[in-house]
C-alpha cells in the first residue's frame, strides 16, 4: 500500500490547472481523501495530480438572492462551520454531518466527492435531489450540468478528460420548505447502506407540493425517486399516503448486493428511512 | 521509609505511556539500516491451485529489483513450521515456509521480492507472472468435511484432528434427564486485528554467522529455537528482538512464513532486509480465528441441575495447521462447561482444514466460541424448564467448596489434558453483578418496546484460564546508580508489562519504583524465557520477578556483609540499603562493582482461572436491525488486583473487542476462495465512539493458591462472554416475534433478518 510513482502539480491559477491537466492521465487532486487510498491500492496509477489548493477563491462560500455557490475546494469542515448555511439550506448541513470522521472532514471536499461519485456518499445525494447545477471548466471550455447528469454509474461521472468542477450551484430554499435526511450505516461515519434526502413545499391546503427524494447507498448513484414522488405529490401527508409512497420507492430502486448488505435489506431500509424522514418532516 | 505492597494493587500510571504519547515509541517500522533491502510478498492471487509457472523475468529487470525468491531458491526440501502444541495427527498439515506445488489459500506466499525500496517492492509484484491452475476450493464445512474437495494428498482426508473432552457417564446422564436442550450455533472467522501490522527487519552478520530478527513479539525465545531449527544454526547464533508492539491478541508474533523467509533473505543476499506488512495484506496474511459451529445439548434434572452435555464442534482450521492452530479447537472442547458444574461431558471436537488462511489463537481462543454457545443453551434450556434464567445460572455455577475443580480432560493430549478451576465461588461475581448492573431495575424493560425500539437483559458467565506454564524466568542486577536492572522474559505487546513488572519488582525489592529499569522481550537479556500468550505475563513474569528479588536481596545481604565484616543476619534492608545495628549501612550502588546480580525463576504448569459474569442492556431497531449497547457491566474475580488502572483498560478493552465479534467483524470468502475483505471499510472493527457504556468491576475476594502473588491472568476475560450475553439480550428482546439468534456476528441486516423470518413464522401459525 505505498504510492505508485507520479508528478506533482500545484497550479495558482485555473487555466494553469486546466493545461497541466492536458497530460495524458493526470488526475486533480483535491482533498486526496478518496484519490490517495485508491492510488494505494494501485485501483489508480495517475501520470500526474494536479493540486488545487493554491488556486485562490476555489474554496468560498457565497450565499446569494437566487443560489448558494459553492467552490470545488470547500471542505466537510467549511460547511459545518459556516455561519449561513444551516439557515439558507439546512438539508446540507445535516447530511454532512454524516461524512465520515473528523480527521477526513478536514480534508474532504465537495468537488472531491462529486468527481469521486461515490453511490453512497452524501453530498452527490444532496446535489441531486436539490437540483444543483455543476460548472465545469476544460481545455474545450467551460460548461454546466445538471447534478441529476452527472453520475454515470459507481465511481463514474460525465466528466470528460481534463475537466474540473469549478463550482457548484445550489438554488436558494423557501423559508417555509419541509425536509429531512435519514441515513443507516453500520458505524457512524462509515458510507451508507442507505439514505434518503427529501424535501417538498405545502400549498395552502397542507398537501406536498413540488417533492424532491434522493436517495443513496441503495443505488448504482444518486438518483431522484419519480415513483415515490408521484405518490406524495398534491397529497396531504397521512400514514397511508407515506406508506405507499415507501411502497413505491421500494419497488424502483434496484440495490446492489455486497458484503456490506443484500439487495433485500438495502431496498427494506429505503422505505424504512423515508417513512422515518417523512414523518420527520412533516411533524 | 517505604513497606512493602506499596505498588502493588495501586493506580500506577503506565510508564510506557510517557514514551507513547510524546511519539518516542519505536516500532519495527522506524527502524532503518544501512543499505538495507525491502521485501514484498507475492501471494496467492486463488484459494486452491496447482502452480504451473512462476515467471519472474520482468520483476527481476525492474529497476531497483535486487532479487526474487521462490521455493525453488530452497534447498532440499521446503522446511515446514513446527507446532507450539503438537498432537500424533497434525504432522502432515503443517505449513511450509513457501509455497511450492500447489497453493492452498488465497494469499500463501509463492515469492518474494527484494528491492531498494519498498514502494518498488510492491511495483514490482504486477510484474510477477504466475501460471496457476486453479482448482474448486473446499470452503464451507460440509465440503470440507466430506473430503469432497482434499487440501493433502497423504492423508487424503481434511480431519487434522478430532479432540475430545471426556467426564463422568455422558448416557446416563441423559437418560436420568427430565428435560433436555439441543441447539446448533456458529461464530464467525475472525482475526485479531493488532493495530500495528506484522513487520520484521533481519540482519545477518557474515563475520559471526549471526542473526538478529527484529519485531519479536509474545513469544521470541520460542521464535528463535524454531527459526535456529529451520536455518540449520545453533541457538546462540539467533537473535530475537522486541521493539515497542503495537497489540498482539494472540495473532502477532507467532512464527510465520514471512519470519523464514526474511530471515532467510538476509543470510543469502547478506543484508539488511525489512517487511512491513500492510493492512490488506495483514487480513489474508495473518492467523484468523473463530470459525466454529457446534450441534450441542444439554440435560437438566426438574429442578434445573445441570446433569451432563454432549455434541460436537467443528473448527474450520484454514489451510493448514500453524504452530497454535489446535489451541481454539481444543480449548473450545475443554472450556465450555465454562463456570458451570456438568457432571458428566462428552464433546468431539472436529479441526478441519479448507482452502482459507490457516486459523491460530485470537484473545479469548475456544473460550469465546464455547461460552457463547452454552450461554445460548441455557437461556433455551431456562425457557424448557419454565425457570428463570438467573436462578438456573446461579444453582449450576460452581462454589468456593468445590476447589479445585477439575474440567474435562482433552485428548490427544498436548501436554495440557487435565485442568481445575483453583479458586473462587462463581456464584460472588454473578451477584455483584447483578447489583452492578441493577438488573432489577431493568427488567421492566426487557421485552418492551419503548420509542420504537425493542429493549432486552441478556446475561452469560465465564472462567478465563491464565498464567500458562511451563515457566518463566527474569534477571537482575545492581547498576552503579544503585538502580536495579530488571531483565524479562516476558514480552510487552501493549499490555503494560513495563508498569505491571516493574511495580512487582519495587515491592519484592522494597525500594521506589524509579530505581526499577526493566528489559523484556529480547532473547539477549535471558538465556531462556517464554513471552507473553495465554495471559501469562504477570502471574508468570511477575512471579519470576519475585524469586529474582528474593535473591538479589540475599546476594545484596552477603555482599554488605563482607563489606562490613559482619554476619549477612546482623542486618536488615530498607529501601536498597543494608543497615547494621551499630548504624553503619551500604546502599545499593556501594556494592554495584561486586556485580551483585540474580537469577529468578518460576516454574508452574498449572493455570490460573479468574472468572466472572456480564449483564447486558440494549436496545434493537426493528427497521434496520441496528443493536445499541445501553448498558454492558462486567463483573470478574482476578485473584489479585496488580494495577487497577491497567487491568480495567484491559477487561473494557477485550469487551469492546468483544462487540466487534458479537456485531460486525467478519472475513468473508466467495465460494472460489477469495477473501472479499481487503480493508478496514470492509472489516468493520468498534471505533472508540461506538459502545460508550462500558462499566468494569473487578474483584479480589478468592487468590489464585498457585502463585506467590495470588494473582490470575486478567483481562482477557473480559471478550468471552460478550457474544453469549449480546445474543441472549437480543432474544429477550425480540422475544415478540420469537427471535433465537444461533449465528454471529449479529449484524444489522442478520437482525433484520431474524425479525422477518420471525415475522413469517407467526403469520403461518
Ligand atoms: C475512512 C473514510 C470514510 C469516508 N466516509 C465518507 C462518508 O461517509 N461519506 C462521504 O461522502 N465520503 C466519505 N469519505 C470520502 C471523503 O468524503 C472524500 O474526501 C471525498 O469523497 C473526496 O473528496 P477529496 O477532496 O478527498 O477528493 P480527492 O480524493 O482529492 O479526489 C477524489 C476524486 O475526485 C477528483 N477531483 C477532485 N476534485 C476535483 C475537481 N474539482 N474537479 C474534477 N475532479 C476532481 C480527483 O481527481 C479524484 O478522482 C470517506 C473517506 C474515508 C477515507
Amino acid at each position: 500500500m505505498k504510492l505508485p510513482d507520479f508528478d506533482y502539480h500545484s497550479p495558482t491559477s485555473l487555466d494553469e490547472a486546466i493545461t497541466l491537466m492536458a497530460t495524458p492521465n493526470a488526475r486533480v487532486l483535491a482533498g486526496g481523501q478518496s484519490l490517495l487510498p485508491i492510488m494505494a491500492f494501485r485501483l489508480a496509477a495517475p501520470s500526474a495530480l494536479v493540486d488545487l489548493r493554491k488556486i485562490k477563491g476555489l474554496d468560498k462560500i457565497e450565499i446569494t438572492q437566487d443560489a448558494i455557490h459553492l467552490g470545488p475546494m470547500v471542505r466537510w469542515r467549511d460547511v459545518e462551520r459556516h455561519e449561513g448555511l444551516a439557515a439558507a439550506l439546512p438539508l446540507l448541513t445535516q447530511a454532512m454531518e454524516h461524512v465520515a470522521h473528523y480527521q477526513i472532514r478536514n480534508r474532504g471536499t465537495v468537488g472531491g466527492s462529486l468527481a469521486h461519485a461515490d453511490p453512497a456518499a452524501e453530498f452527490p445525494g444532496i446535489a441531486v435531489t436539490c437540483d444543483a447545477r455543476i460548472h465545469l471548466a476544460g481545455a474545450n471550455g467551460k460548461r454546466v450540468v445538471a447534478a441529476g447528469d452527472l453520475f454515470v454509474g459507481p465511481l463514474e461521472t460525465c466528466l470528460q478528460d481534463g475537466e474540473i468542477i469549478t463550482s457548484i450551484e445550489l438554488p436558494r430554499w423557501p423559508q417555509a420548505r419541509r425536509w429531512a435526511f435519514e441515513e443507516f450505516s453500520q458505524r457512524r461515519g462509515d458510507f451508507a447502506l442507505a439514505g434518503i434526502a427529501l424535501f417538498y413545499d405545502l400549498d395552502g391546503e397542507r398537501r406536498a407540493q413540488n417533492v424532491h427524494i434522493g436517495v443513496i447507498g441503495a443505488t448504482d448513484r444518486p438518483r431522484r425517486l419519480p415513483g415515490a414522488e408521484a405518490a406524495l405529490n398534491g397529497q396531504a401527508l397521512s400514514d397511508e399516503v407515506i406508506a405507499k409512497a415507501c411502497a413505491a420507492a421500494c419497488a424502483e430502486v434496484d440495490p446492489p448486493t455486497d458484503i456490506h448488505g443484500s439487495a433485500e435489506y438495502r431496498r427494506s431500509l429505503v422505505g424504512t428511512l423515508l417513512q422515518r424522514a417523512l414523518v420527520k418532516a412533516s411533524s | 521509609m517505604r513497606t512493602v505492597n506499596t505498588y502493588i494493587g495501586s493506580p500506577v500510571e503506565r510508564v510506557e505511556d510517557y514514551r507513547f504519547l510524546r511519539g518516542e515509541g519505536q516500532y519495527v517500522g522506524d527502524l532503518v539500516r544501512e543499505g538495507q533491502w525491502h521485501a514484498a510478498f507475492v501471494r496467492s492471487p486463488v484459494g486452491h491451485g496447482v502452480i504451473r509457472n512462476i515467471d519472474c523475468s520482468a520483476a527481476l529487470a525492474w529497476p531497483g529489483v535486487k532479487a526474487v525468491l521462490t521455493a525453488a531458491d530452497i534447498e532440499g526440501e521446503i522446511p515446514k513450521i513446527p507446532f507450539r502444541r503438537p498432537n500424533p495427527t497434525i504432522g502432515p498439515y503443517a505449513q511450509p515456509i513457501i509455497a511450492s506445488g500447489k497453493v492452498r489459500y488465497f494469499g500463501e506466499p509463492v515469492a518474494v521480492i527484494l528491492a531498494e525500496s519498498a514502494e518498488i517492492a510492491e511495483d514490482a509484484l504486477a510484474a510477477i507472472v504466475l501460471d496457476i491452475e486453479q482448482l474448486p476450493a473446499a470452503i464451507d464445512r460440509q465440503t470440507c468435511m466430506s473430503d469432497k474437495v482434499v487440501l493433502f494428498d497423504h492423508p487424503g482426508s481434511n480431519i487434522a484432528t478430532v479432540f475430545h473432552a471426556n467426564k463422568g457417564e455422558v448416557d446416563a446422564a441423559f437418560a436420568a434427564a427430565d428435560v433436555t436442550v439441543r441447539g446448533q450455533f456458529s461464530t464467525q472467522r475472525q482475526t485479531a486485528l493488532p493495530m500495528e501490522t506484522r513487520g520484521l527487519l533481519a540482519e545477518w552478520d557474515p563475520k559471526s554467522n549471526h542473526l538478529t530478527v527484529y519485531g519479536a513479539a509474545k513469544l521470541p525465545f520460542f521464535n528463535r529455537k524454531t527459526m535456529a531449527d529451520l536455518m540449520g544454526l545453533p541457538e546462540t547464533a539467533v537473535d530475537y528482538i522486541e521493539v515497542d508492539v503495537g497489540g498482539g491478541f494472540g495473532a502477532r508474533g507467532e512464527f510465520y512464513p514471512e519470519d523464514f523467509l526474511v530471515a532467510f533473505a538476509a543470510r543469502k543476499f547478506h543484508k539488511p532486509i525489512r517487511w512491513i506488512e500492510d493492512r490488506r495484506e495483514h487480513l489474508t496474511a495473518i492467523g484468523h480465528s473463530r470459525e466454529a459451529e457446534c450441534d450441542v445439548e444439554l440435560a437438566f434434572s426438574k429442578d434445573g441441575t445441570l446433569l451432563g452435555m454432549r455434541g460436537d464442534l467443528f473448527v474450520n482450521v484454514g489451510a493448514y495447521v500453524r504452530p497454535n492452530g489446535m489451541t481454539p479447537v481444543r480449548n473450545a472442547a475443554q472450556f465450555m462447561s465454562g463456570p458451570y458444574r456438568i457432571p458428566a461431558i462428552h464433546l468431539q471436537a472436529h479441526a478441519y482444514v479448507s482452502n482459507k488462511t490457516p486459523a491460530g489463537t485470537y484473545r479469548g481462543p475456544g473460550r469465546y466460541e464455547g461460552s457463547f454457545f452454552i450461554e445460548r443453551l441455557m437461556d433455551l434450556g431456562a425457557a424448557r424448564l419454565g425457570m428463570d434464567r438467573l436462578a438456573l445460572r446461579r444453582r449450576n455455577l460452581v462454589t468456593d467448596a468445590e476447589m479445585p475443580y477439575p474440567l474435562a480432560p482433552v485428548l490427544p493430549s498436548d501436554g495440557r489434558a487435565e485442568t481445575n478451576c483453583d479458586s473462587g465461588d462463581y456464584r460472588v461475581c454473578f451477584d455483584k453483578c447483578l447489583e452492578e448492573f441493577g438488573w432489577a431495575q431493568k427488567a421492566e424493560f426487557d421485552g418492551k418496546l419503548i420509542d420504537g425500539r425493542y429493549h432486552g437483559l441478556g446475561i452469560a458467565c465465564f472462567i478465563e484460564g491464565g498464567a500458562s506454564g511451563p515457566s518463566e524466568t527474569a534477571r537482575m542486577e545492581i547498576e552503579a546508580d544503585g538502580s536495579v536492572a530488571v531483565y524479562a522474559g516476558s514480552s510487552a505487546i501493549g499490555q503494560g508489562l513495563e508498569t505491571v513488572l516493574s511495580q512487582i519488582a519495587a515491592d519484592a525489592l522494597e525500594i521506589s519504583i524509579d530505581r526499577i529499569k526493566l528489559y523484556h522481550g529480547s532473547t539477549t537479556y535471558l538465556k531462556e524465557g517464554w513471552g507473553s500468550y495465554g495471559s501469562r505475563a504477570t502471574v508468570m513474569g511477575g512471579s519470576a520477578v519475585i524469586d529474582a528479588a528474593t535473591k538479589l536481596l540475599e546476594a545484596f545481604k552477603v555482599a554488605a556483609a563482607s563489606r562490613l565484616k559482619l554476619d549477612p543476619s546482623e542486618l536488615t534492608i530498607v529501601d536498597g540499603v543494608a543497615r547494621a545495628k551499630d548504624g553503619r549501612s551500604v546502599p545499593f550502588d556501594e556494592v554495584a562493582s561486586m556485580e551483585i546480580k540474580a537469577d529468578g525463576r518460576f516454574d508452574n504448569w498449572k493455570p490460573t482461572y479468574s472468572y466472572g459474569t456480564s449483564a447486558v442492556h440494549l436496545a434493537v431497531d426493528p427497521g434496520t436491525g441496528h443493536v445499541d449497547v445501553i448498558d454492558y457491566t462486567i463483573v470478574d474475580d482476578v485473584g489479585r488486583i496488580i494495577n487497577p488502572l491497567t487491568l480495567h483498560g484491559q477487561v473494557t478493552g477485550a469487551v469492546v473487542q468483544g462487540f466487534g465479534s458479537a456485531f460486525s467483524e467478519e472475513l468473508v470468502y466467495d465460494a472460489d476462495g477469495t477473501l472479499l475483505v481487503g480493508s478496514l471499510a470492509d472489516y468493520l472493527i468498534p471505533v472508540a465512539t461506538d459502545y460508550p457504556h462500558v462499566h468494569c468491576v473487578s474483584m479480589e475476594s478468592f487468590p489464585s493458591p498457585i502463585n506467590p502473588l495470588g494473582a490470575k491472568g486478567a483481562g482477557e476475560g473480559g471478550i468471552i462472554s460478550v457474544g453469549g450475553a449480546v445474543a441472549n439480550a437480543v432474544a429477550s428482546a425480540l422475544r415478540d416475534f420469537g427471535v433465537q439468534p444461533s449465528r454471529m456476528p449479529l449484524n444489522p441486516q442478520r437482525v433484520w433478518e431474524l425479525i422477518q423470518d420471525g415475522k413469517k413464522a407467526l403469520a403461518s401459525t
